[in-house]
């Protein structure tokens, strides 16, 4: 992404600011979704089909090339595609259009949009941009994580981990009276060899993990190389060559964790985003299990650690999804960034995680925040209790304990 | 009278062709005829060469005459006829009966009083029955068809042989006068003389039917001596009966005249028997021919057996006689229809009370599980050596491929891994289904993986188990490591799955001296240890083994060593343990523990039957994908039966599903009570591990999804399972506590299932859905 007007500068943009953007890569449209919030103001370039009634009553529909200026309603981002479909009313009206007509508006690639941020541009959003205007982005990961039957073809970008393709291929079970098992489990790396190869570009060298329980992904690195060797084919040597096997736990992706944490993949990416956060959510899973009072997930502890100080210089940090910021309505997210500057006021640091990464869904299903605490607080949740615990009260009924 | 119909059409068209010079005799013959006839039978006598003998100048005569001298025909029906099938014509040795019912008609009774079967009305009425009188368009004499139809070719050749069989049988001595008289019988097989003979009514009142069939007799001349009278025009049997009364009372032995051959098909071998004791006793002929009548296979039958026969296109000659064929035939049509119906049929058998009744061995599995190098494998290879299921030149097979790459200590092991990667990297990867029989007991062994990697098919194992055998390794230091490792995390799953009943196997104790110290050390810390995580120690066994030798497994040691350890052995504890009782009334509920491919059915599954009972035909349901199946066929205990119940391990072949549907892990359950798929659930688990709303894996059984805790709802007491903390901020290790799960998506669960959580490789909780 980059501004469309070279003189533009980040340190320019004040709240009122109207910036246009030129998105340039397919993740561009991820810090896009991101950037564009309901309530925003976009203006962008729309086809829009335009139905007109002559004075004979006949009607004349044609698509019109038009530039569209919309209240944003909501959004829709696909991963996959990397696609963001923007909806919301027109704010501008013009020759085709009135205010107040619905249009969804398709971002599209090299195309500008320029945004108002309905609540100025803050500190939250300002770091979403610098993220985005960041040009030197290294090339995606690719991960193969994969069992006995199934595999997960993952592509980790600095931002985003996109499942790609899920491959997945019965494998006769092990029998006495049955045939050696290699047969399906050659049929299933072949499988997963063509997809990968269909999913993936491998017309640049590009990393690629695999991870496995057990010797699957051993296997499976052994057989690319013995079809490079038998296809003659020096694409597939250097890809054998080059793949990373990392041992997994599981081959759901979740387990893409333990292959991000992997001293293989540490020792490689150390500095990326993803695997920085990893670490983060490792730390914060490790302290709570130690239970020394300075780990607290959920809104309400988090929030009182803040305000208390607790998150500040000397280990504080404060994690935030920005899926959170991005479904918050304009109050919440003002108390919300207004954490994060105060984090970053009292010296912590204030890390938005990316929801599409592993790590990030880790922290979603903690409610989205938590916080590590530069000194153990223990009773952050007593009032907490109170006020809303008595939602399945009528849950507690007594049974016998069968465990 | 069918008969007689098909007779008089079969010859129709030579009946005509020959009419022109109907009353010609044989001995009228133009010199013409002469000259061919004679130059005609000397070429084909020529061209029969040495079978020329088989055949009397007379049938070449006739042959010839019959087919206007032409040489090839006549050979190619000489052949046929005489040559290399030696036959009769059928028709003429089914006459008889037919023809007795009329016997007490004034006009003929004369004719009919030599006739042995003539006091029989019932039978010929029975013959003749003419439900086959609208086939093969042979009705009446107007038929266009010059032959018989193939159809009734068949029945007349499968008759004739049938016949001819059991005459023969009976008069082995007239056989050369049957090759000899054949050729008469031929002829009149094909008029239908005897019908008129038996019926003088229609004869009169059909006159030019009579007309008709005489310019048969017209191709009579050919035929030796007796034929004259035959060429008479007019109705026969006026002309006939004197003749035929007077021949038999001459000699009873003797040939019957050519014209009652023709009449009644009667030849030599058929007729002449009857003959002679007809006129001795004649109740004893009679009753023989009776017999006769219904030791064969009745006409009807015959072109019953025909006709199946034809629409098969099975080749005519049918060696077998012909009431069997019959009975194959129909049950070849049987079966056909079985192949035709689409979907198998159930039996509906009540599978209950069926399993009540069948005295069958009482059926029980068990998993053997332990830390990785335990020595599980090499046991139950060695237990299923001593146990004779595989036998020794197999084992010393496996343990010189085995030497091949340098394991020869796993030799043993190789028994249950099968699996390339198995040996090469000599750790079992997935279960090993294996069994053997005791006396009392038929017993599934289930041999986990014991690698922390492969816990997801231990876990398969463990669902699918009645009891466990924990294999601990007693060398030093080994035993120390398991404990810490799969010793413990195995024993909380086999407890989690609702496995009360334990062996421990204290093994490699031979590698210790078969230390009593070393034995009761580790009895202590493990009984400790299992009483800690639930087990009751009335529940669990201590053995100590060597599975590498064999040691107190199927046999007492032979170790003056161990000659301390006086308790059972392992196979006897097994015995003792009673499986728990099973829930053969519920809904059927089988979880598939593998897919794979058979001759009997591309789509074959097998796994444990959780509860309930299936039998053949049944429909299935399978689960997630909510598609119907038929259970075609199914194998219980690798033997095939038509019903199984719950703790059978079943295979069973699907009919009716696409393989799209059907996946391990699915479970196979009764479409009228269908199991529910969920994706969120409450769970009451112990947890293992510390618990926050965390990523993790559910498995139960072969199942394994992904989900997350979607919330820590409330603590529970340990005893009481009241509420002491709703809402926990987390779930420490030890405590039991409700949570929600979330999936990705939907799989079959439902309340009482047993659920294991695992996250980041290792075992977080245990618990029971609610």
């Amino acid at each position: 992404m980059r501004f469309v007007s070279k003189k533009q500068t980040l340190e320019a943009i004040d709240a009122e600011t109207a910036v246009a953007l030129l998105p340039v890569e397919p993740e561009d449209m991820w810090h896009a979704n991101n950037l564009i919030a309901v309530g925003d103001i976009v203006k962008a370039h729309a086809i829009r089909k335009v139905t007109q009634t002559s004075s004979t009553g006949s009607t004349l529909s044609e698509r019109v090339h038009t530039d569209l200026t919309i209240r944003v309603t909501s959004t829709f981002f696909d991963p996959a595609a990397s696609a963001l479909h923007v909806s919301g009313t027109v704010v501008r009206e013009n020759a085709f259009v009135n205010i107040g007509q619905h249009h969804t508006l398709d971002l599209e690639l090299n195309r500008p949009f320029t945004i108002w941020k309905s609540t100025g541009w803050d500190s939250v959003a300002l770091q979403t941009l610098q993220e985005a205007l960041n040009d030197d982005k290294p090339d995606a990961l690719v991960a193969v994580v994969m069992q006995a039957g199934f595999a997960n073809i993952c592509l980790i970008s600095e931002f985003q981990t996109v499942i790609k393709q899920r491959v997945e291929s019965s494998v006769p079970a092990k029998r006495l009276e049955g045939k050696d098992k290699s047969e399906g489990m050659k049929g299933f790396y072949e499988k997963t060899l063509s997809t990968l190869l269909r999913a993936v570009d491998f017309s640049t060298p590009r990393p690629l993990l695999l991870a496995s329980p057990g010797f699957v992904a051993q296997d499976f690195r052994a057989y690319i190389q013995s079809e490079g060797a038998r296809r003659a084919d020096k694409r597939l040597q250097r890809i054998a060559k080059d793949a990373v096997v990392v041992h997994s736990t599981t081959g759901h992706v979740y387990a893409l964790n333990e292959v991000l944490k992997s001293p293989e993949v540490q020792a490689t990416m150390r500095d990326k985003k993803f695997t920085n956060e990893t670490s983060l959510m490792d730390q914060f899973f490790d302290r709570m299990r130690r239970d020394d009072g300075r780990a607290w997930y959920g809104a309400k502890p988090v929030e009182k650690a803040v305000m208390e100080g607790a998150v500040g210089r000397g280990g504080g940090v404060l994690l935030i999804n920005n899926a959170f910021f991005r479904s918050m309505d304009i109050p919440t997210r003002k108390r919300y960034v207004a954490l994060v500057d105060k984090v970053k006021e009292d010296g912590g640091e204030a890390k938005v995680l990316s929801s599409d990464h592993e790590s990030g869904q880790r922290l979603d299903s903690l409610g989205g925040i938590a916080a590590i605490l530069t000194y153990p607080i223990f009773d952050l949740d007593e009032d907490d209790d109170d006020q809303e615990g008595e939602a399945d009260a009528g849950d507690g009924a007594a049974g016998t304990m069968v465990i | 009278m069918s008969r007689h119909q098909d007779i008089r059409n079969l010859d129709y068209q030579d009946v005509l062709d020959d009419y022109e010079g109907y009353s010609e005799e044989e001995d009228e013959l133009s010199s013409k005829d002469r000259a061919l006839m004679t130059q005609g039978t000397a070429d084909v006598q020529a061209a029969l060469g040495v079978e020329a003998s088989k055949v009397t100048k007379a049938q070449i005569e006739e042959a010839l005459w019959h087919y206007y001298y032409d040489v090839d025909k006549s050979v190619a029906y000489l052949v046929s006829k005489f040559i290399s099938p030696p036959q009769k014509t059928a028709k003429v040795v089914e006459l008889p009966p037919t023809t007795t019912s009329n016997t007490h008609r004034p006009s003929c009774s004369h004719f009919f009083q030599d006739m042995p079967w003539g006091n029989i009305p019932r039978d010929r009425e029975t013959v003749f029955i003419p439900p086959q009188l609208p086939r093969g368009g042979l009705l009446g004499g107007s038929g266009p068809g010059p032959k018989m139809s193939k159809l009734q070719m068949l029945a007349a050749a499968r008759k004739k042989k049938a016949e001819e069989k059991s005459l023969q049988e009976k008069v082995g001595n007239t056989q050369a006068k049957l090759t000899e008289l054949s050729i008469q019988q031929d002829r009149p097989a094909k008029e239908n003389i005897p019908l008129a003979g038996g019926f003088g009514k229609r004869l009169k009142t059909s006159e030019t039917t009579s007309e008709g069939r005489s310019p048969i007799a017209t191709t009579e001349p050919k035929r030796p001596e007796q034929h004259q009278p035959v060429s008479k025009d007019g109705p026969e049997d006026t002309v006939q009966p004197p003749t035929e009364v007077e021949k038999i009372p001459e000699a009873p032995i003797a040939k019957p005249s050519a014209f009652a051959q023709t009449l009644f098909g009667s030849d030599s071998a058929s007729s002449k028997p009857q003959h002679q004791e007809l006129f001795t006793p004649p109740h004893a002929s009679f009753s023989e021919s009776f017999l006769d009548a219904f030791s064969k296979p009745s006409p009807d039958d015959l072109v019953l057996a025909a006709q199946a026969k034809a629409g098969k296109k099975t080749p005519a000659a049918q060696k077998k006689k012909g009431a069997s064929s019959t009975n194959a035939v129909t049950n070849d049509v049987k079966a056909l229809k079985i192949e035709e119906t689409p979907l198998p049929k159930s039996r509906n058998l009540n599978v209950l009370s069926e399993f009540e009744r069948s005295k069958k061995k009482k059926t029980a599995s068990f998993v053997v599980v332990g830390h990785v190098d335990a020595g599980k494998s090499t046991m139950m290879g060695r237990l299923l050596l001593e146990l004779n299921v595989v036998d020794q030149r197999t084992v010393d097979k496996l343990r010189q491929e085995a030497e091949k790459i340098g394991k020869s200590s796993f030799a043993l092991a190789w028994v249950l891994d099968q699996r390339t990667e198995e040996r090469v990297r000599g750790v079992t990867i997935d279960i090993a289904t294996n069994r053997f029989e005791t006396d009392t007991t038929a017993f599934t062994i289930l041999d986990a993986p014991g690698h922390r990697d492969f816990i997801p098919n231990m876990i398969a194992g463990a669902s699918q188990a009645d009891f466990a055998i924990l294999v601990i390794d007693a060398s030093t230091g080994a035993f120390e490591s398991g404990l810490k490792g799969q010793t413990k995390e195995h024993s909380l799953l086999i407890r989690s799955m609702g496995v009360s009943r334990i062996i421990v196997a204290i093994n490699k104790l031979d590698t210790v001296g078969w230390s009593q110290e070393r034995f009761d050390e580790i009895k202590h810390q493990v009984s400790g240890f299992l009483s800690g995580t639930g087990f009751q120690l009335k529940n669990v066994a201590f053995v100590p083994v060597s599975g590498l030798n064999g040691d107190n497994l199927v046999h007492k040691s032979s170790d003056p060593a161990a000659s301390w350890y006086t308790g059972a052995t392992l196979v006897e504890e097994l015995e003792a343990s009673e499986p728990s009782a099973r829930a053969l009334a519920k809904p059927l509920r089988m979880t598939i523990a593998d897919v794979f491919r058979t001759p009997q059915s591309p789509l074959t599954i097998f796994g444990r039957i959780d509860s309930g009972s299936l039998q053949m035909g049944d429909p299935l349901l399978v689960q997630p994908s909510g598609e119907k199946a038929y259970i075609k066929s199914l194998l219980v205990d690798e033997e095939p039966a038509d019903w199984a119940v719950a703790g059978h391990s079943v295979v069973v072949h699907l009919s009716n599903i696409d393989a799209i549907h059907v996946r391990v892990g699915d479970i196979v359950c009764d479409p009228n009570k269908p199991i529910q798929c969920v994706d969120t659930f409450k769970l009451k688990v112990l947890a293992f591990d510390f618990l926050i709303p965390m990523p993790l894996d559910v498995h139960r059984g072969r199942l394994h999804a992904p989900g997350k805790i979607e919330s820590l709802d409330a603590l529970l007491d340990k005893v009481t399972g009241g509420v002491t903390k709703k809402k926990p901020r987390c779930v420490k290790a030890g405590s039991v506590a409700r949570i929600t799960v979330k999936l990705g998506s939907k799989v079959p669960l439902e309340a009482g299932m047993r659920i294991v959580l695992r996250s980041g490789g290792d075992t977080v909780a245990a618990g029971l859905l609610e």
